[in-house]
């Protein structure tokens, strides 16, 4: 039987098809459960080393809309690390005021290092260009919402595909649900090699693209990520981009979409979307934004062994 | 009888079939320099099937798989003779172990592991050709971008 009681939340990898769907469901029962207090008396210490707002409001939110207290720091200049403690000793002190610790750091593998020092469990809200799960839960949540399944879709990932982890954790999980994925970008932000691999060793149809022309039609999904400017060596080549990957109406009605396509962005956005997309039916990002706080009051939840 | 490139020992441990190269890395994993009796170290041997070969013999040593295994990343062909009274009693393969801890620098320069004073850990996903996965940051590195600690 599928639990998640006391277990850490740190990568998309370590959870299977099964997981994934428990807690999907999980999150569509906590957002038809309207007021209840299944965490009183809970603790979250809330542990942002690196500045997230919308990340740490929504995890806050979760944990007080559940009856829970919420305890920590926004940025690591006021903690102790800003002293030179290190992570270890800063999440074993932590642990004796808490119940559960979500963390934000800079450092890739910093939240994999503080689950296996405490004993309380460790939810991660993003470590360096890793791993963000409960972003990659919600993203899923959108599209099971949206689309009405997760089987067979074929996904269209645009923009910063070198970077932007939560493509990654994205394609990784969809690879459980057979889906078809476009891999769409400028050559120098494609998706790495050894992630390409390893989606075609979990026989995961693959291409790569340049640009929406001539395989939009064929999309159910769009996934857009942001294409950050300080990521070019060179700004001629940033401005010779920018225009192909900015969504609009007029650009998806020219490139020719399905009816039912659903444009996903994990947001903020810089330019890459036209607001005139907002009011279409294809936007589903500021919905996917909401879809935070049901999917991270179900983690809570199950993690403190509060609903099953 | 057969001829000897590097003299015998008489109770010890002889690691052989080593990658030529690798043989001065091996030595250090081993910790040879801290051995008080003979020890001797061969390169650039003849070897049939791996054209130059290193060899290592430890007087006075045993060497158990476990330690063994710590030499199987860099040497993948080694094998370790133990010798009693001039005599081999024991010969078997070094088996690259299914976790790599402390022994292999993380190449993410942005890791965990190279920023705070902990025990670097690498999950082995395939061994040959060998694939690192670590365990901190999840990056996979291949036999190019291992660097021992
Ligand atoms: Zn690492």
């Amino acid at each position: 039987m599928v639990s998640f009681q006391q277990r850490d939340i740190i990568s998309i990898r370590h959870f299977n098809k099964e997981e994934i769907l428990y807690i999907l469901d999980l999150a569509k029962r906590m957002e038809q459960m309207d007021h209840t207090e299944i965490l009183k008396g809970k603790v979250l210490a809330s542990l942002f080393f690196e500045p997230s707002t919308r990340t740490r409001l929504s995890f806050e939110s979760s944990m007080k809309r559940l009856g829970g207290m919420v305890i920590g720091f926004a940025e690591s200049g006021v903690s102790s690390a800003a002293k030179g403690e290190s992570l270890s000793d800063s999440v074993k002190i932590v642990e004796g005021y808490c119940d559960i610790i979500v963390l934000r750091h800079y450092l890739e593998g910093s939240a994999q290092l503080a689950a296996d020092v405490v004993k309380v469990p460790v939810i991660n809200a993003g470590d360096g260009a890793n791993q963000h799960p409960t972003q990659t839960f919600l993203d899923l949540y959108t599209i099971q919402k949206t689309k009405g399944t997760l089987e067979g879709l074929t996904i269209g990932f645009l923009g910063d595909l070198k970077y932007g982890r939560t493509v990654h954790s994205l394609a990784y999980a969809l690879a459980y649900f057979g889906a078809e994925m476009y891999f769409i970008s400028p050559p120098s932000l494609r998706l790495p090699g050894d992630f390409m691999e390893a989606l075609k060793d979990r026989k995961v149809k693959c291409h790569e693209n340049e640009s929406l022309m001539g395989i939009s039609k064929r999309l159910d999904v769009i996934y857009c990520t942001r294409i950050q400017k300080e990521r070019f060596a060179d700004p001629i080549e940033f401005e010779k981009v920018r225009g192909i990957y900015r969504l609009s109406k007029t650009m998806l009605e020219d490139v020719g979409i399905k009816d039912n396509l659903k444009v996903l962005h994990p947001l903020p956005r810089v330019d890459e979307m036209d607001d005139s997309l907002d009011a279409t039916d294809f936007a589903v990002y500021f919905h996917q934004a909401r879809n935070g706080v049901p999917m991270r009051k179900a983690i809570l939840a199950a993690v403190l062994g509060a609903i099953a | 009888m057969k001829h000897l490139d590097v003299a015998a020992i008489k109770d010890g441990s002889v690691i052989d079939h080593i990658g030529s190269k690798s043989t001065l890395k091996v030595a250090d994993i081993l910790n040879i320099q801290n051995e008080e009796q003979v020890v001797l170290v061969g390169m650039n041997l003849t070897s049939k099937f791996l054209g130059k070969k290193g060899i290592i013999k430890i007087e006075g040593k045993i060497i158990d798989q476990k330690e063994a295994n710590k030499i199987a990343l860099i040497a993948p062909n080694a094998t370790v003779n133990i010798i009693k009274d001039y005599e081999v009693v024991k010969k078997f393969k070094t088996v690259i172990p299914e976790m790599i801890e402390g022994m292999v620098k993380c190449f993410n320069p942005n890791c965990v592991s190279n920023h705070n004073n902990i025990k670097t850990k690498q999950h082995v996903v395939n061994k040959n050709p060998i694939r690192l996965q670590c365990h901190y940051c999840e990056r996979i590195m291949s036999a190019n971008d291992i660097v021992l600690i």
